[in-house]
């Protein structure tokens, strides 16, 4: 794998001498990665790129532990209010979703950059295609994939052994098990999660959430959903006057014994905290009928990182097939790739054929059917919606 | 003389007034680099979002409340360690354990599947945790009695510093010759005297309990949490108009400061008279008390301090520890062999002992050139705004400030924030034994034919050496213990204990954010035992 640079710049003649060029200046340059910093694994993923990257390329990582990605975004927006154009401090964002489209609509991005990666060949960039769509907006070569989000519950199967089967059932099963469940605040991307995975089955007409958001599309879609929520809320837990501040503190609260039910973004984090011995081993993954929703995570890089050539080669680098399937992989991280399996050799489709399984990680048929986030503006409105009527 | 004024002006005073100057501005409008018109309107907005007022009432509740419950235990518990010499060492350590790793550990003790129910749940036949609110409430108590615990080693320390120049032990007997109990007439004769020395610590606690952001995380509600933390989040919001608003709330913050402190000073003129008349009323009934109470308020408060230590210890080397097991059900220490712990701690280490040495250096310089002037530089204000000043206050300003200046984010811009805020320490530290350094001395040498800095070299630093030390401990537990200072100007690219172990608080893994605290804890506890160290050797001489 360390010849694939040199094969891949070897075969492509000079579309790819570009890259060449990039290689050259990237070298010795240290790559301030902001990402969120509170998965512990994939913080030791990020150490692991970094020896990766630097023994491969000459290129050190960096990771500045966000705590929310905003904290990256206000950042680069004070760099851009104070003139500052060229050496700026953050070299790459793990970023999507509103936070990628309020970057991109300020101009605060390089790019487009994706296409000229030369790992982009095996990625199904078509539009509308997962990795060339963030939230229902094009991408635009603005960020390039690098791990797939779904949603997905966890229950504590030895307390809780029937979960609710869709989401409209979440009331009856709060009303039976009262203060046993509950949901991070809707301030955070988990709990606003949570509330799209709801609209999204209960919506009389799905089609709209595709588009931006209109007083009209908005009133429509939501009433049965705050009907849903009026009847869930009083039997959440601490009768639904509190939230957990994110899906890891409301990890922490089912390892605790404090609630029954978490929710994640990522299909493996629970046999992964398993493993760690954070959850009880009866821990088990379960999605809604119909599916859930799912959307893949960027890398972003800002208009003014100094290190912007070094940047361009990390991206290039989590596309690497032996690196999306050391990701993959339940002991490293767990998340499911988002290289399209059509375009990969058979050397890589055997590297992904030998990942370790474990109980609580679920087969991808188990998941389900991967729903289509709805637009950014309707979160937006959502968690306004959510805070005023929870803050009454 | 007036260089080094300028000095302090320009290192010290100068960010503290451009950071709360550009807050001020933001508040009204008016960005560097975005311009905008001055006026209302941001406040007017800003204060009727869902939330602030609700935020408010915690911050106003939560950081009023604990001064005035520190306070209020000062009473029994200032007789108390007044006479106990042995009890008052144990003060520096309580006072030097950081607020983040304090309120990690506490965390863990009053949570609903914490230490304390665990204890009792066999008895009550508990599996799962009960469905109590001890944690997070939405009023900020857990909040109020987390900093009320942490200020009160603080409060007690400067009663110890007031009582020093009071003939109290005279007064005391005088009461006692008169029949009164002693409590009575420590808490109506001599305490009411030491309202003048905790005039500007109270000032200082309320200044921090309004602004507090790292225990406001950890023990404060979230739904809406304190002003200080909308604020915090406002200022880190996607959008860049989140600044505007966010400062807004720090401007409230100062304003609330500023109010308390108003009407503090107003009721300290209203309640001197009657007071003097209630005091002598009591006094006409005299009955005998002990001082029981204070001991009782004395060991609770070193339990639960070493209770949140212990629970820290136990957690970062737990394998599990499911509820209600009282202990974890395996000791591992894969969690400290993976070493994710040795960056922040050098980071913490490296700041602190620039922040300590660079405070250091100042505070001797000050000092020195006052000794050889023989007048003071006057700095009063310059060294009380950054204490006494609500942090958030000022931060997010200096942050601002410091990328006008060209100053990039990193190491350097938070070493000087720290600056700011560890020098005044040193100094306050340093000032009294340095100026109550025997004149004689210094004269003397000079009288033999040394100069001035052969009298600085040979006289002064060797008889001050333990003052330096501990101003040097000082300055060092001030900047570790930081975390607004930490992440404001240092942009992620600090790592720190503080930073560490608040963002891991609200991670799945209780373990990592226990190895953090409890490093952070051990930081400023071993320079104290180092500095105290020589000077135990030099008495055994």
């Amino acid at each position: 794998m360390r010849l694939l640079p040199l094969l891949l710049i070897l075969a492509a003649g000079p579309a790819l001498a570009d890259w060449s060029d990039t290689l050259a200046e990237a070298r010795g340059q240290r790559v301030y990665f902001n990402a969120w910093g509170g998965d512990p694994r994939t913080n030791a993923f990020m150490e692991w790129v970094n020896t990766e990257t630097e023994a491969r390329f000459g290129v050190s990582v960096q990771q500045v532990k966000l705590s929310d990605t905003a904290e990256a975004v206000a950042r680069v927006r004070a760099e851009q209010a104070a003139g500052i154009e060229a050496e700026g401090a953050v070299d790459l964002i793990w970023i999507n979703g509103p936070n990628f489209l309020a970057m991109k609509e300020a101009g605060l991005l390089h790019g487009p950059f994706v296409a000229d990666l030369p790992n982009a060949r095996f990625l199904d960039l078509a539009p509308g295609a997962p990795a060339a769509t963030d939230f229902t907006v094009p991408v635009e070569g603005y960020e390039a994939p690098w791990r797939l989000a779904k949603f997905v519950f966890a229950h504590e199967a030895a307390r809780a052994p029937a979960p609710p089967r869709r989401m409209v059932d979440f009331p009856d099963w709060a009303a039976a098990h009262p203060g046993r469940m509950t949901h991070p605040t809707a301030a955070n991307f988990m709990g606003a999660s949570f509330l799209k995975q709801a609209l999204v089955e209960l919506a009389p007409d799905p089609a709209v959430l595709a588009q931006p958001v209109t007083e009209e599309s908005y009133a429509a879609a939501t009433a049965p959903l705050w009907v849903w929520y009026d009847a869930l809320r009083p039997n959440l837990w601490r009768a639904g006057r509190a939230f957990p501040e994110n899906e890891s503190v409301q990890a922490q609260l089912l390892a605790d014994g404090e609630v029954d039910v978490a929710m994640f973004f990522d299909p493996a984090a629970p046999a992964a905290l398993i493993e760690q011995g954070v959850l009880p081993e009866s821990v088990r993954v379960f999605v809604p009928e119909g599916g859930t929703i799912g959307n893949v995570s960027f890398v972003a890089i800002p208009f003014n990182a100094a290190h912007r050539a070094g940047a361009e080669v990390v991206a290039n680098f989590l596309l690497d097939p032996m690196v999306q399937a050391h990701m993959q992989d339940i002991t490293v991280l767990g998340s499911y790739s988002v290289l399209d399996p059509a375009r990969l050799d058979e050397e890589a489709r055997a590297a992904f054929a030998e990942l370790p399984t474990a109980p609580a990680l679920p087969t991808l048929e188990a998941l389900g059917p991967t729903l289509p986030e709805p637009h950014p503006s309707w979160m937006e409105r959502l968690v306004a919606d959510w805070t005023a009527r929870t803050l009454e | 003389m007036l260089l080094i004024r300028a000095l302090v002006i320009a290192l010290i005073g100068a960010p503290v007034a451009a950071g709360a100057g550009l807050t001020l501005l933001a508040a009204l409008g008016w960005q560097p680099g975005q311009g905008g018109a001055l006026g209302f309107d941001l406040f007017t907005a800003t204060l009727g979002a869902p939330g602030v007022a609700r935020g408010l009432a915690v911050t106003a509740l939560s950081g009023l409340g604990a001064a005035l419950v520190a306070l209020a235990a000062t009473l029994p518990l200032g007789f108390w360690i007044a006479t106990r010499p042995g009890a008052a060492r144990w003060l520096a350590p309580m006072l030097a354990l950081p607020h983040a790793a304090f309120a990690i550990g506490l965390a863990f003790l009053i949570a609903p599947s914490g230490w304390i129910v665990r204890a009792i749940a066999p008895v009550v036949g508990w599996d799962v945790p009960p469905a109590i609110v001890t944690l997070g409430d939405p009023y900020g108590l857990a909040l109020l009695g987390g900093l009320a615990l942490k200020e009160m080693p603080f409060l007690l320390l400067m009663v110890l510093a007031g009582l020093a120049p009071l003939d109290w032990r005279a007064q005391m007997l005088a009461g006692r010759a008169c029949g009164y109990g002693a409590a009575q007439v420590w808490r109506l004769v001599i305490w009411p005297q030491l309202w003048r020395t905790l005039r500007l610590p109270m000032a200082i606690v309320l200044g921090y309990g309004l602004s507090v952001t790292d225990m406001a995380l950890i023990l404060g509600p979230s739904h809406p949490p304190s002003l200080a933390v909308q604020a915090l989040r406002l200022y880190t919001a996607p959008d860049l108009s989140g600044i505007g608003p966010g400062a807004v709330l720090s401007v409230v913050i100062l304003a609330l400061w500023a109010g308390a402190m108003g009407i503090g000073l107003i009721a300290e003129r209203g309640i001197a008279g009657p007071g003097r008349e209630l005091a002598r009323r009591a006094l006409r009934g005299a009955r005998r008390e002990g001082s029981a109470l204070g001991g009782a308020v004395f060991t609770g408060l070193a339990t639960l301090t070493g209770a949140a230590l212990l629970a820290l210890a136990l957690w970062s080397v737990a394998r599990r520890w499911p509820f209600p097991a009282p202990l974890p059900t395996g000791i591992d220490f894969a969690q400290w062999a993976r070493g994710g712990w040795a960056a922040p701690l050098l980071g913490s280490l490296g700041v602190g002992a620039a922040v300590s040495l660079l405070s250091l250096g100042l505070a001797v310089l000050v000092l020195e050139v006052e000794s050889r002037t023989r007048h003071r530089l006057g700095l009063g204000p310059l060294l009380l705004a950054p204490l006494i000043l609500p942090q958030i206050g000022f931060l997010q300003g200096l942050t601002t400030a410091f990328l006008w200046l060209g100053l990039p984010p990193g190491a350097l811009a938070v070493i000087w924030a720290g600056l700011v805020l560890g020098f005044p320490y040193a100094l306050l530290v340093l000032a009294g034994p340095w100026r109550g350094l025997d004149p004689g001395l210094p004269m003397a040498a000079a009288g033999l034919g040394a100069g001035p800095g052969r009298v600085f070299l040979r006289i002064r630093l060797p008889l001050m050496a333990r003052p330096l030390a501990l101003a040097l401990a000082t300055a060092f537990a001030v900047s570790v213990a930081q975390y607004l200072a930490v992440l404001l100007p240092g942009a992620g690219r600090v790592p720190s204990l503080a930073t560490e172990a608040v963002a891991l608080a609200s991670g799945a893994d209780r373990r990592l954010a226990a190895q953090m605290g409890l490093l952070q804890a051990v930081l400023p506890l071993a320079a104290f035992a180092l500095a105290l160290l020589p000077g135990r050797r030099l008495r055994a001489v």
